[in-house]
Protein backbone atom coordinates (compact mmCIF):
# COMPACT_ATOMS: atom_id res chain seq x y z
CA UNK A 1 0.00 0.00 0.00
CA UNK A 2 0.93 3.64 -0.36
CA UNK A 3 1.71 5.44 2.87
CA UNK A 4 1.47 9.22 3.19
CA UNK A 5 3.81 10.70 5.79
CA UNK A 6 1.70 13.70 6.69
CA UNK A 7 4.41 15.24 8.83
CA UNK A 8 6.61 15.48 5.71
CA UNK A 9 4.03 16.29 3.01
CA UNK A 10 3.97 19.91 1.83
CA UNK A 11 0.59 19.47 0.03
CA UNK A 12 1.96 20.71 -3.28
CA UNK A 13 0.12 18.46 -5.76
CA UNK A 14 3.25 17.34 -7.63
CA UNK A 15 2.37 13.68 -7.02
CA UNK A 16 -1.25 14.20 -8.09
CA UNK A 17 -0.17 15.35 -11.56
CA UNK A 18 1.87 12.22 -12.34
CA UNK A 19 -0.41 9.48 -11.02
CA UNK A 20 -1.49 7.46 -14.07
CA UNK A 21 -4.61 6.21 -12.23
CA UNK A 22 -5.80 9.58 -10.95
CA UNK A 23 -5.79 7.93 -7.54
CA UNK A 24 -4.53 10.92 -5.55
CA UNK A 25 -6.61 13.89 -4.51
CA UNK A 26 -5.44 16.83 -2.48
CA UNK A 27 -8.19 18.22 -0.26
CA UNK A 28 -6.55 21.43 0.89
CA UNK A 29 -3.65 20.14 3.01
CA UNK A 30 -4.80 16.52 3.11
CA UNK A 31 -3.62 14.07 0.47
CA UNK A 32 -6.10 11.21 -0.08
CA UNK A 33 -5.24 7.91 -1.76
CA UNK A 34 -8.16 6.31 -3.53
CA UNK A 35 -8.87 2.61 -4.03
CA UNK A 36 -7.77 2.74 -7.68
CA UNK A 37 -4.09 3.06 -6.55
CA UNK A 38 -2.02 0.25 -8.05
CA UNK A 39 0.98 1.00 -5.78
CA UNK A 40 3.15 1.62 -8.84
CA UNK A 41 5.40 3.99 -6.85
CA UNK A 42 5.61 6.77 -9.46
CA UNK A 43 4.29 9.38 -7.04
CA UNK A 44 6.74 8.29 -4.34
CA UNK A 45 9.61 8.74 -6.79
CA UNK A 46 8.77 12.31 -7.79
CA UNK A 47 7.70 13.74 -4.42
CA UNK A 48 10.18 16.59 -3.79
CA UNK A 49 10.09 16.00 -0.03
CA UNK A 50 9.92 12.21 0.21
CA UNK A 51 6.52 12.11 1.89
CA UNK A 52 5.25 8.99 0.11
CA UNK A 53 6.32 5.44 0.78
CA UNK A 54 5.42 2.19 -0.89
CA UNK A 55 5.01 -0.06 2.13
CA UNK A 56 5.26 -3.76 1.29
CA UNK A 57 2.87 -5.94 3.22
CA UNK A 58 4.48 -8.85 4.97
CA UNK B 1 -23.88 31.31 -4.24
CA UNK B 2 -26.62 30.46 -6.72
CA UNK B 3 -27.15 27.04 -8.27
CA UNK B 4 -26.86 28.20 -11.90
CA UNK B 5 -24.32 30.46 -13.63
CA UNK B 6 -23.26 31.15 -17.20
CA UNK B 7 -19.69 30.21 -16.29
CA UNK B 8 -18.23 28.19 -13.42
CA UNK B 9 -14.50 28.72 -12.91
CA UNK B 10 -12.60 26.04 -10.98
CA UNK B 11 -9.46 27.33 -9.29
CA UNK B 12 -8.48 30.73 -7.89
CA UNK B 13 -4.94 31.02 -9.32
CA UNK B 14 -3.97 33.61 -11.97
CA UNK B 15 -5.71 31.65 -14.77
CA UNK B 16 -9.01 31.28 -12.91
CA UNK B 17 -9.02 34.83 -11.54
CA UNK B 18 -8.44 36.48 -14.92
CA UNK B 19 -10.98 34.13 -16.53
CA UNK B 20 -13.61 35.08 -13.94
CA UNK B 21 -12.93 38.81 -14.22
CA UNK B 22 -12.99 38.76 -18.04
CA UNK B 23 -16.19 36.70 -18.15
CA UNK B 24 -17.98 39.15 -15.84
CA UNK B 25 -16.78 42.08 -17.93
CA UNK B 26 -18.30 40.33 -20.97
CA UNK B 27 -21.65 40.40 -19.20
CA UNK B 28 -21.78 36.79 -17.96
CA UNK B 29 -22.81 35.52 -14.54
CA UNK B 30 -19.77 33.85 -12.99
CA UNK B 31 -18.87 31.78 -9.95
CA UNK B 32 -15.27 30.97 -9.02
CA UNK B 33 -14.56 28.14 -6.58
CA UNK B 34 -11.22 27.62 -4.83
CA UNK B 35 -10.66 24.56 -2.68
CA UNK B 36 -8.03 26.09 -0.44
CA UNK B 37 -9.17 28.24 2.48
CA UNK B 38 -6.96 31.18 1.46
CA UNK B 39 -6.30 32.44 -2.08
CA UNK B 40 -2.61 32.32 -2.94
CA UNK B 41 -1.40 30.38 0.10
CA UNK B 42 0.71 28.38 0.42
CA UNK B 43 2.63 29.91 -2.51
CA UNK B 44 3.78 27.39 -5.11
CA UNK B 45 5.99 29.68 -7.13
CA UNK B 46 9.33 31.50 -7.45
CA UNK B 47 7.27 34.58 -8.35
CA UNK B 48 9.31 35.88 -11.31
CA UNK B 49 7.48 37.70 -14.11
CA UNK B 50 8.71 39.81 -17.04
CA UNK B 51 7.83 43.48 -17.19
CA UNK B 52 5.77 43.42 -20.41
CA UNK B 53 4.02 40.22 -19.39
CA UNK B 54 2.74 41.83 -16.20
CA UNK B 55 1.82 45.17 -17.78
CA UNK B 56 -0.39 43.40 -20.32
CA UNK B 57 -2.77 42.46 -17.49
CA UNK B 58 -2.39 44.82 -14.58
CA UNK B 59 -0.49 47.95 -13.54
CA UNK B 60 2.26 47.18 -11.05
CA UNK B 61 1.40 47.97 -7.46
CA UNK B 62 3.96 48.10 -4.62
CA UNK B 63 1.46 46.12 -2.52
CA UNK B 64 2.34 42.92 -4.38
CA UNK B 65 5.75 43.62 -5.90
CA UNK B 66 8.55 42.32 -3.72
CA UNK B 67 11.44 43.49 -5.91
CA UNK B 68 12.26 44.98 -9.31
CA UNK B 69 14.88 43.27 -11.49
CA UNK B 70 17.38 44.97 -13.79
CA UNK B 71 19.29 41.88 -14.89
CA UNK B 72 19.99 38.20 -14.51
CA UNK B 73 22.97 35.87 -14.21
CA UNK B 74 23.41 32.33 -15.46
CA UNK B 75 26.00 30.24 -13.64
CA UNK B 76 27.61 27.39 -15.54
CA UNK B 77 28.24 23.99 -13.92
CA UNK B 78 31.91 25.02 -13.41
CA UNK B 79 30.92 28.28 -11.72
CA UNK B 80 31.50 30.64 -14.67
CA UNK B 81 29.03 33.53 -14.60
CA UNK B 82 27.24 34.96 -17.64
CA UNK B 83 25.62 38.32 -16.97
CA UNK B 84 22.48 39.39 -18.81
CA UNK B 85 21.49 43.02 -18.96
CA UNK B 86 19.09 45.15 -20.88
CA UNK B 87 20.61 47.30 -23.64
CA UNK B 88 19.34 50.21 -21.64
CA UNK B 89 21.66 49.64 -18.69
CA UNK B 90 19.90 49.71 -15.34
CA UNK B 91 16.39 49.66 -16.77
CA UNK B 92 13.77 47.44 -15.22
CA UNK B 93 13.23 44.08 -16.95
CA UNK B 94 10.97 42.19 -14.58
CA UNK B 95 9.51 41.71 -11.16
CA UNK B 96 9.52 39.30 -8.29
CA UNK B 97 5.92 39.30 -7.11
CA UNK B 98 4.45 38.64 -3.72
CA UNK B 99 1.98 36.04 -4.94
CA UNK B 100 0.06 35.70 -1.71
CA UNK B 101 -1.05 39.30 -2.24
CA UNK B 102 -0.98 39.26 -6.07
CA UNK B 103 -3.30 36.24 -6.40
CA UNK B 104 -5.68 37.80 -3.88
CA UNK B 105 -5.68 41.06 -5.78
CA UNK B 106 -6.63 39.25 -9.02
CA UNK B 107 -9.47 37.35 -7.34
CA UNK B 108 -10.58 40.52 -5.56
CA UNK B 109 -10.75 42.28 -8.92
CA UNK B 110 -12.95 39.47 -10.26
CA UNK B 111 -15.18 39.72 -7.19
CA UNK B 112 -15.32 43.50 -7.45
CA UNK B 113 -16.36 43.20 -11.10
CA UNK B 114 -19.28 41.02 -9.97
CA UNK B 115 -18.16 37.38 -9.82
CA UNK B 116 -19.31 35.21 -6.92
CA UNK B 117 -16.31 33.68 -5.15
CA UNK B 118 -16.21 30.77 -2.71
CA UNK B 119 -13.13 29.51 -0.85
CA UNK B 120 -12.65 26.17 0.90
CA UNK B 121 -15.01 25.03 -1.83
CA UNK B 122 -13.96 22.16 -4.06
CA UNK B 123 -15.33 20.91 -7.34
CA UNK B 124 -15.44 17.15 -6.74
CA UNK B 125 -17.06 15.84 -9.94
CA UNK B 126 -18.41 17.12 -13.22
CA UNK B 127 -22.11 17.12 -14.08
CA UNK B 128 -22.30 15.48 -17.52
CA UNK B 129 -25.45 15.19 -19.64
CA UNK B 130 -25.33 13.52 -23.05
CA UNK B 131 -21.56 13.93 -23.09
CA UNK B 132 -21.71 17.66 -22.38
CA UNK B 133 -20.20 19.13 -19.20
CA UNK B 134 -22.90 21.22 -17.56
CA UNK B 135 -21.50 22.16 -14.18
CA UNK B 136 -19.97 20.50 -11.17
CA UNK B 137 -20.67 18.86 -7.88
CA UNK B 138 -19.37 21.19 -5.18
CA UNK B 139 -18.19 20.37 -1.66
CA UNK B 140 -17.98 23.35 0.65
CA UNK B 141 -17.18 23.06 4.36
CA UNK B 142 -18.98 19.74 4.65
CA UNK B 143 -21.95 20.68 2.45
CA UNK B 144 -22.49 19.06 -0.94
CA UNK B 145 -24.34 20.91 -3.68
CA UNK B 146 -24.50 21.24 -7.45
CA UNK B 147 -23.72 24.24 -9.59
CA UNK B 148 -25.02 24.18 -13.15
CA UNK B 149 -23.19 26.21 -15.78
CA UNK B 150 -23.25 26.62 -19.56
CA UNK B 151 -19.47 26.46 -19.61
CA UNK B 152 -16.99 25.23 -17.01
CA UNK B 153 -13.48 26.73 -17.12
CA UNK B 154 -11.09 24.28 -15.47
CA UNK B 155 -8.19 26.36 -14.11
CA UNK B 156 -7.32 23.89 -11.39
CA UNK B 157 -3.55 24.07 -11.73
CA UNK B 158 -0.89 21.37 -11.85
CA UNK B 159 -3.18 18.71 -10.33
CA UNK B 160 -5.67 19.13 -13.18
CA UNK B 161 -8.15 16.60 -11.80
CA UNK B 162 -11.36 18.14 -13.13
CA UNK B 163 -10.50 17.53 -16.80
CA UNK B 164 -9.41 14.04 -15.88
CA UNK B 165 -12.83 13.37 -14.35
CA UNK B 166 -14.24 14.56 -17.69
CA UNK B 167 -12.27 11.83 -19.47
CA UNK B 168 -9.23 13.84 -20.61
CA UNK B 169 -5.85 12.36 -19.72
CA UNK B 170 -3.85 15.11 -18.00
CA UNK B 171 -1.13 12.84 -16.54
CA UNK B 172 2.31 14.48 -16.68
CA UNK B 173 5.09 12.08 -17.78
CA UNK B 174 7.53 11.43 -14.92
CA UNK B 175 10.49 12.84 -16.82
CA UNK B 176 8.53 16.03 -17.50
CA UNK B 177 7.51 17.04 -14.02
CA UNK B 178 9.89 19.44 -12.32
CA UNK B 179 9.95 18.24 -8.76
CA UNK B 180 10.63 21.46 -6.82
CA UNK B 181 11.37 22.87 -3.38
CA UNK B 182 11.99 26.42 -2.29
CA UNK B 183 12.93 28.37 0.82
CA UNK B 184 12.42 32.05 1.35
CA UNK B 185 15.83 32.70 2.89
CA UNK B 186 16.38 35.80 4.99
CA UNK B 187 19.63 37.48 5.96
CA UNK B 188 21.72 36.44 2.94
CA UNK B 189 24.17 38.32 0.71
CA UNK B 190 22.60 38.82 -2.71
CA UNK B 191 22.32 41.38 -5.48
CA UNK B 192 18.76 42.48 -4.81
CA UNK B 193 18.10 43.52 -8.42
CA UNK B 194 19.27 40.44 -10.28
CA UNK B 195 17.93 36.91 -10.58
CA UNK B 196 20.46 34.07 -10.62
CA UNK B 197 20.08 30.70 -12.39
CA UNK B 198 22.46 27.79 -11.67
CA UNK B 199 22.76 24.99 -14.20
CA UNK B 200 24.39 21.57 -14.09
CA UNK B 201 23.83 17.94 -13.37
CA UNK B 202 25.36 18.16 -9.92
CA UNK B 203 23.26 21.13 -8.89
CA UNK B 204 19.90 20.43 -10.60
CA UNK B 205 19.70 17.49 -13.03
CA UNK B 206 17.56 18.43 -16.05
CA UNK B 207 16.36 21.52 -14.24
CA UNK B 208 17.88 24.54 -12.58
CA UNK B 209 18.36 26.20 -9.24
CA UNK B 210 17.22 29.77 -8.73
CA UNK B 211 17.88 32.72 -6.45
CA UNK B 212 15.12 35.30 -6.95
CA UNK B 213 15.50 38.36 -4.70
CA UNK B 214 12.50 39.33 -2.59
CA UNK B 215 14.15 42.56 -1.47
CA UNK B 216 17.13 43.45 0.63
CA UNK B 217 18.96 40.31 1.89
CA UNK B 218 16.01 37.99 1.24
CA UNK B 219 15.33 35.69 -1.70
CA UNK B 220 13.33 32.76 -3.01
CA UNK B 221 15.99 30.06 -3.22
CA UNK B 222 14.71 26.93 -4.89
CA UNK B 223 15.44 24.05 -7.20
CA UNK B 224 13.54 22.00 -9.72
CA UNK B 225 14.79 18.62 -10.98
CA UNK B 226 13.29 16.17 -13.44
CA UNK B 227 10.98 13.61 -11.83
CA UNK B 228 13.10 10.99 -13.60
CA UNK B 229 16.15 12.06 -11.58
CA UNK B 230 14.28 12.16 -8.27
CA UNK B 231 14.40 9.36 -5.69
CA UNK B 232 15.32 8.47 -2.15
CA UNK B 233 18.43 10.40 -1.09
CA UNK B 234 18.48 12.54 -4.25
CA UNK B 235 15.26 14.48 -4.16
CA UNK B 236 14.82 18.19 -4.88
CA UNK B 237 15.06 18.83 -1.16
CA UNK B 238 18.44 17.05 -0.96
CA UNK B 239 19.81 19.20 -3.81
CA UNK B 240 18.51 22.41 -2.29
CA UNK B 241 19.77 21.69 1.22
CA UNK B 242 23.22 20.88 -0.16
CA UNK B 243 23.33 24.17 -2.07
CA UNK B 244 22.06 26.28 0.81
CA UNK B 245 24.51 24.72 3.26
CA UNK B 246 27.38 25.59 0.94
CA UNK B 247 26.25 28.98 -0.42
CA UNK B 248 24.10 30.53 2.29
CA UNK B 249 25.11 28.67 5.47
CA UNK B 250 23.78 31.48 7.66
CA UNK B 251 20.53 32.03 5.75
CA UNK B 252 17.35 31.77 7.78
CA UNK B 253 14.40 30.05 6.14
CA UNK B 254 11.18 31.97 6.77
CA UNK B 255 9.09 29.88 4.36
CA UNK B 256 9.36 26.37 2.99
CA UNK B 257 7.32 25.20 0.04
CA UNK B 258 7.21 22.33 -2.44
CA UNK B 259 5.74 22.13 -5.91
CA UNK B 260 5.49 20.44 -9.26
CA UNK B 261 5.89 22.24 -12.58
CA UNK B 262 4.88 20.51 -15.79
CA UNK B 263 7.37 20.97 -18.64
CA UNK B 264 5.63 18.61 -21.05
CA UNK B 265 3.78 19.42 -24.25
CA UNK B 266 0.35 21.03 -23.78
CA UNK B 267 -2.75 18.79 -23.69
CA UNK B 268 -3.61 17.51 -27.14
CA UNK B 269 -6.94 19.29 -26.96
CA UNK B 270 -7.89 21.90 -24.37
CA UNK B 271 -11.66 21.92 -24.86
CA UNK B 272 -14.60 19.48 -24.69
CA UNK B 273 -18.37 19.96 -24.89
CA UNK B 274 -19.07 22.63 -22.26
CA UNK B 275 -15.46 22.67 -20.97
CA UNK B 276 -12.42 24.91 -21.47
CA UNK B 277 -9.10 24.10 -19.78
CA UNK B 278 -6.76 27.01 -18.90
CA UNK B 279 -3.40 27.63 -17.25
CA UNK B 280 -1.29 24.88 -15.69
CA UNK B 281 -4.26 22.50 -15.98
CA UNK B 282 -3.86 22.71 -19.78
CA UNK B 283 -0.09 22.14 -19.37
CA UNK B 284 0.86 25.47 -20.93
CA UNK B 285 3.82 26.26 -18.66
CA UNK B 286 6.87 27.39 -20.63
CA UNK B 287 8.89 24.13 -20.73
CA UNK B 288 12.23 25.94 -20.85
CA UNK B 289 11.78 28.39 -17.97
CA UNK B 290 9.00 26.75 -15.97
CA UNK B 291 7.17 30.09 -16.03
CA UNK B 292 3.39 29.80 -16.06
CA UNK B 293 1.95 32.98 -14.55
CA UNK B 294 1.70 34.84 -17.84
CA UNK B 295 0.52 31.81 -19.82
CA UNK B 296 -2.12 31.17 -17.16
CA UNK B 297 -3.43 34.73 -17.35
CA UNK B 298 -3.33 34.70 -21.16
CA UNK B 299 -5.26 31.44 -21.52
CA UNK B 300 -7.64 32.44 -18.70
CA UNK B 301 -8.58 35.65 -20.48
CA UNK B 302 -8.95 33.91 -23.84
CA UNK B 303 -11.07 31.14 -22.30
CA UNK B 304 -13.52 33.74 -20.97
CA UNK B 305 -13.63 35.63 -24.27
CA UNK B 306 -14.44 32.49 -26.25
CA UNK B 307 -16.93 31.38 -23.58
CA UNK B 308 -18.77 34.69 -23.93
CA UNK B 309 -18.99 34.37 -27.73
CA UNK B 310 -20.20 30.78 -27.57
CA UNK B 311 -22.81 31.46 -24.87
CA UNK B 312 -24.06 34.38 -26.95
CA UNK B 313 -24.58 32.16 -30.01
CA UNK B 314 -25.96 29.31 -27.87
CA UNK B 315 -23.38 26.78 -29.07
CA UNK B 316 -21.03 25.48 -26.36
CA UNK B 317 -20.01 22.34 -28.25
CA UNK B 318 -16.42 21.21 -28.52
CA UNK B 319 -16.42 22.35 -32.16
CA UNK B 320 -17.47 25.88 -31.22
CA UNK B 321 -15.04 26.06 -28.28
CA UNK B 322 -12.17 24.89 -30.53
CA UNK B 323 -11.69 28.58 -31.36
CA UNK B 324 -9.99 28.82 -27.94
CA UNK B 325 -7.64 25.92 -28.64
CA UNK B 326 -6.73 27.18 -32.12
CA UNK B 327 -6.21 30.78 -31.00
CA UNK B 328 -3.74 30.07 -28.21
CA UNK B 329 -1.83 27.50 -30.27
CA UNK B 330 -1.24 29.98 -33.10
CA UNK B 331 -0.52 32.89 -30.71
CA UNK B 332 2.94 34.14 -29.84
CA UNK B 333 2.63 32.20 -26.58
CA UNK B 334 1.65 28.98 -28.37
CA UNK B 335 4.55 29.23 -30.78
CA UNK B 336 6.97 29.95 -27.94
CA UNK B 337 5.76 26.78 -26.18
CA UNK B 338 6.65 24.65 -29.23
CA UNK B 339 10.03 26.30 -29.72
CA UNK B 340 11.00 26.26 -26.05
CA UNK B 341 9.95 22.62 -25.73
CA UNK B 342 12.49 21.67 -28.40
CA UNK B 343 15.20 23.82 -26.84
CA UNK B 344 14.55 22.24 -23.46
CA UNK B 345 14.80 18.78 -25.00
CA UNK B 346 18.13 19.77 -26.56
CA UNK B 347 19.53 21.29 -23.38
CA UNK B 348 18.65 18.44 -21.01
CA UNK B 349 20.65 16.08 -23.21
CA UNK B 350 23.83 18.14 -22.94
CA UNK B 351 26.57 17.08 -20.53
CA UNK B 352 27.97 19.69 -18.13
CA UNK B 353 31.04 20.16 -20.36
CA UNK B 354 28.82 21.33 -23.19
CA UNK B 355 26.84 23.69 -20.93
CA UNK B 356 30.16 25.13 -19.73
CA UNK B 357 31.27 25.63 -23.31
CA UNK B 358 28.07 27.47 -24.26
CA UNK B 359 28.09 29.72 -21.22
CA UNK B 360 31.84 30.44 -21.47
CA UNK B 361 31.33 31.81 -24.96
CA UNK B 362 30.17 35.11 -23.56
CA UNK B 363 30.53 36.72 -20.16
CA UNK B 364 28.13 39.59 -20.67
CA UNK B 365 25.12 39.96 -22.94
CA UNK B 366 23.17 43.13 -23.53
CA UNK B 367 19.75 42.10 -24.70
CA UNK B 368 17.52 44.35 -26.77
CA UNK B 369 14.40 42.90 -25.22
CA UNK B 370 14.78 40.81 -22.13
CA UNK B 371 13.19 37.57 -23.32
CA UNK B 372 14.29 33.95 -23.58
CA UNK B 373 14.05 34.26 -27.37
CA UNK B 374 16.52 37.12 -27.61
CA UNK B 375 18.81 35.32 -25.14
CA UNK B 376 18.75 32.20 -27.32
CA UNK B 377 19.36 34.24 -30.47
CA UNK B 378 22.36 35.95 -28.87
CA UNK B 379 23.81 32.66 -27.66
CA UNK B 380 23.48 31.20 -31.14
CA UNK B 381 25.08 34.31 -32.63
CA UNK B 382 28.23 33.76 -30.57
CA UNK B 383 28.08 29.97 -31.00
CA UNK B 384 27.30 29.56 -34.72
CA UNK B 385 28.04 25.84 -34.38
CA UNK B 386 24.88 25.46 -32.29
CA UNK B 387 22.80 26.28 -35.33
CA UNK B 388 23.84 22.98 -36.89
CA UNK B 389 23.30 21.01 -33.70
CA UNK B 390 19.81 22.40 -33.31
CA UNK B 391 19.01 21.16 -36.80
CA UNK B 392 15.47 21.76 -38.01
CA UNK B 393 14.68 23.56 -34.79
CA UNK B 394 16.97 26.40 -35.76
CA UNK B 395 14.45 27.62 -38.32
CA UNK B 396 11.96 28.54 -35.63
CA UNK B 397 14.50 30.72 -33.83
CA UNK B 398 15.47 33.06 -36.64
C1 LIG C 1 8.35 25.92 -7.36
C2 LIG C 1 7.67 26.66 -8.46
C3 LIG C 1 8.24 27.82 -8.98
C4 LIG C 1 7.61 28.53 -10.00
N1 LIG C 1 8.16 29.70 -10.42
C5 LIG C 1 7.53 30.46 -11.37
C6 LIG C 1 8.04 31.74 -11.74
O1 LIG C 1 9.04 32.22 -11.20
N2 LIG C 1 7.38 32.41 -12.70
C7 LIG C 1 6.25 31.94 -13.30
O2 LIG C 1 5.70 32.61 -14.19
N3 LIG C 1 5.73 30.74 -12.94
C8 LIG C 1 6.34 30.00 -11.99
N4 LIG C 1 5.79 28.79 -11.59
C9 LIG C 1 4.57 28.32 -12.25
C10 LIG C 1 3.36 29.08 -11.71
O3 LIG C 1 3.31 29.01 -10.31
C11 LIG C 1 2.08 28.49 -12.30
O4 LIG C 1 2.25 28.33 -13.68
C12 LIG C 1 0.86 29.35 -12.05
O5 LIG C 1 0.53 29.43 -10.70
C13 LIG C 1 -0.32 28.77 -12.85
O6 LIG C 1 -1.51 29.41 -12.56
P1 LIG C 1 -2.87 28.61 -12.60
O7 LIG C 1 -3.93 29.59 -12.27
O8 LIG C 1 -2.97 27.84 -13.85
O9 LIG C 1 -2.76 27.50 -11.46
P2 LIG C 1 -2.56 27.68 -9.88
O10 LIG C 1 -1.94 28.97 -9.55
O11 LIG C 1 -1.92 26.44 -9.41
O12 LIG C 1 -4.07 27.71 -9.34
C14 LIG C 1 -4.90 26.60 -9.38
C15 LIG C 1 -5.85 26.68 -8.20
O13 LIG C 1 -6.90 25.72 -8.36
C16 LIG C 1 -7.23 25.20 -7.11
N5 LIG C 1 -7.93 23.92 -7.31
C17 LIG C 1 -7.39 22.76 -7.76
N6 LIG C 1 -8.34 21.81 -7.85
C18 LIG C 1 -9.51 22.36 -7.46
C19 LIG C 1 -10.84 21.88 -7.32
N7 LIG C 1 -11.15 20.60 -7.64
N8 LIG C 1 -11.80 22.71 -6.87
C20 LIG C 1 -11.49 24.00 -6.56
N9 LIG C 1 -10.24 24.52 -6.65
C21 LIG C 1 -9.25 23.72 -7.11
C22 LIG C 1 -5.89 25.07 -6.41
O14 LIG C 1 -6.05 25.01 -5.01
C23 LIG C 1 -5.17 26.34 -6.88
O15 LIG C 1 -5.34 27.41 -5.99
C24 LIG C 1 6.40 28.05 -10.56
C25 LIG C 1 5.82 26.89 -10.05
C26 LIG C 1 6.43 26.21 -9.00
C27 LIG C 1 5.77 24.98 -8.46
S1 LIG D 1 4.35 15.47 -3.92
FE1 LIG D 1 4.90 14.95 -1.82
S2 LIG D 1 4.79 16.89 -0.71
FE2 LIG D 1 3.68 17.20 -2.64
S3 LIG D 1 1.55 16.68 -2.13
FE3 LIG D 1 2.47 14.81 -2.91
S4 LIG D 1 3.17 13.75 -1.07
FE4 LIG D 1 2.80 15.86 -0.46
S1 LIG E 1 1.41 4.47 -6.31
FE1 LIG E 1 0.97 4.80 -8.49
S2 LIG E 1 -1.25 4.46 -8.66
FE2 LIG E 1 -0.81 4.71 -6.48
S3 LIG E 1 -1.15 6.89 -6.09
FE3 LIG E 1 1.03 6.65 -6.55
S4 LIG E 1 1.21 7.02 -8.74
FE4 LIG E 1 -0.96 6.65 -8.31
Amino acid sequence: MLKVHRDICGYCGCCVSVCPEGALELIDAYLCVEKSCTVCGICAKVCPLGALEVAHEK
Amino acid sequence: MKNKYDVLVIGGGPAGAIAAKTAVEKGLSVCLVEKRPAIGAPVRCAEGLGKEALHEFIDPDPKWISAEMTGASIIAPDGFLMKLESQLAGSKVGYILDRKVFDRELVWKAAEAGADVAVKTRASAPIINNGCIQGAKIESCGKVSKIAADIVIAADGVESKFSRWCGIDTTVPVREIMSSVQYVLADIDIDQHSTVFYLGNEIAPEGYLWVFPKGDRTANVGVGISGKKSGEGHRAKDYLDRFVKKTFPHGKPIEYIAGGVSVCRPLECTVADGLIIAGDAARVVDPLTGGGIYNGMYTGRLAAEVAAECIETGDVSRTALMKYDKTWRTSKMGKALVRNYHIKEYLIRQPDAKLNEIIHSVSKLNLRDFTTLSLIKEIIRVNPKLMLELGTLAASIR
